[in-house]
């Protein structure tokens, strides 16, 4: 079963200057969003491997918009996440089969690699709500310069019967990182941890 | 004459391809860019402020420049407009009308002949305060199918002495518009209004 997308949204932001410094090159994250039909809207199902299908559809077409709207080829991907809102007439678990099973493959083709972990993040919530996408090292999860978020709302969605899914990636970290830790340079990107 | 410092720049695209109606064949595309510059007017009143005009007006180029790329690069596709400011809780509103004039003649100047007045809104906000900028048709502001709106905002921005500047353009009327009125292919096109 294909995703019946009624939306898709891509937000990019860069960063030029923080506090008076200047960035530079400037930090940039870019989230594609896609506001669909939740197939299991109102009633109660067991199997939910329809969601499961939509996810790796999804994990694809989000991934590739996130790269293109960044201008920048896969390899050049240094961060990202997902996330997704389920609209009032679903359940979390439905945005746990979407993010989960199989949406994770289809992300890391379009970003080159990604070894480490897609963090992640769910709610249930209705139009106009923020869903916060968290950001992490796309090869080494413990590159602390790269621990981020980004916002993304659209006021019209989701809808009770919709489900909003967000795939986030970076190709850079926090503006003016000094807190420590493993550097983007230092990691190795084969356990996915360091 | 004060320079234009710009810490981030955000830009969307979003493509509806149906809102609970008929799928439509060519999706309506909303395309925003914002800037978040520093207010030099924060903190104290100052008479004379239009000069800031002229330098606000190769930023305004560079991001009408901007939405035509985001949307393909081709200008001709382009067949709404609007504009915006939010301004930070140390400026007044009064400069947010210095944004009326660069940021509409540069849309116009990149659209060509663009004869609609650009139509628009502003207001003093907060980080996380949300703009509905306003959208009609470039040529004829009562075509009706056309007129729309875009919600846009940033968590971080504006601070207290920043004001986030905004440029929309969209691809045609809303996605099932059925609401009558002046019809796009019957505007004369002379007046801007009709």
């Amino acid at each position: 079963m294909s995703a019946d997308i009624r939306k898709l949204a891509v937000w990019v932001e860069e960063t030029h200057t923080e506090m008076g410094r200047p960035i530079t090159p400037a930090t940039r994250k870019a989230v594609a969003v896609a506001v669909i039909a939740n197939p299991f809207a109102g009633r109660y199902a067991d199997d939910l491997s329809a969601l499961i299908e939509i996810g790796a559809e999804l994990g694809g077409l989000l991934g590739q918009r996130c790269v293109a709207a960044l201008g920048i080829e896969p390899h050049e991907a240094q961060s990202y996440g997902k996330a997704a809102m389920v609209g009032e007439a679903g359940e979390l678990e439905h945005a746990a089969a979407i993010l989960h099973p199989k949406l994770g493959a289809p992300l890391r083709m379009a970003v080159e690699k990604g070894a480490a972990l897609v963090p992640s993040s769910k709610k249930m919530g209705g139009p106009g709500q923020v869903l916060d996408v968290p950001l992490g090292h796309k090869d080494a999860a413990y590159v602390r310069s790269h621990f981020d978020g980004v916002e993304v709302r659209l006021n019209d969605a989701p809808r009770a019967g919709e489900i909003m899914v967000a795939v986030a990636v970076t190709d850079s970290g926090r503006p003016l990182p000094r807190v420590g830790g493993l550097t983007h340079a230092e990691a190795v990107g084969k356990d996915g941890l360091r | 004459m004060p320079e234009v410092e710009i810490r981030k720049f955000a830009s969307v695209v979003e493509e509806v391809f149906h809102e609970g109606g008929p799928r439509a064949t060519t999706p309506l595309r909303r395309a925003a860019v914002i800037a978040v510059i520093r207010n030099p007017f924060a903190g104290a009143y100052v008479e004379d402020i239009q000069p800031f005009m002229e330098d606000l007006k190769p930023l305004g180029l560079t991001m009408a420049n901007r939405l035509v790329d985001l949307l393909g690069g081709d200008p001709s596709v382009v067949e709404g407009y609007g504009k915006g400011a939010i301004l930070g809780a140390a400026g007044e509103l009064e400069h947010g009308a210095l944004w009326h004039a660069p940021g509409g003649y540069a849309m116009r100047a990149v659209l060509g002949d663009a004869m609609a007045i650009v139509p628009s809104t502003k207001k003093v906000g907060g980080p996380g305060t949300r703009l509905d900028v306003p959208i009609t048709h470039i040529n004829a502001s009562y075509v009706r199918s056309h007129f729309d709106a875009i919600e846009l905002g940033l968590n971080d921005a504006p601070r207290a002495d920043e004001m986030a500047l905004m440029l929309v353009m969209t691809t045609g009327p809303r996605v099932h518009n059925r609401a009558g009125g002046l019809a796009a292919d019957k505007i004369t096109g002379k007046d801007g209004l009709r």
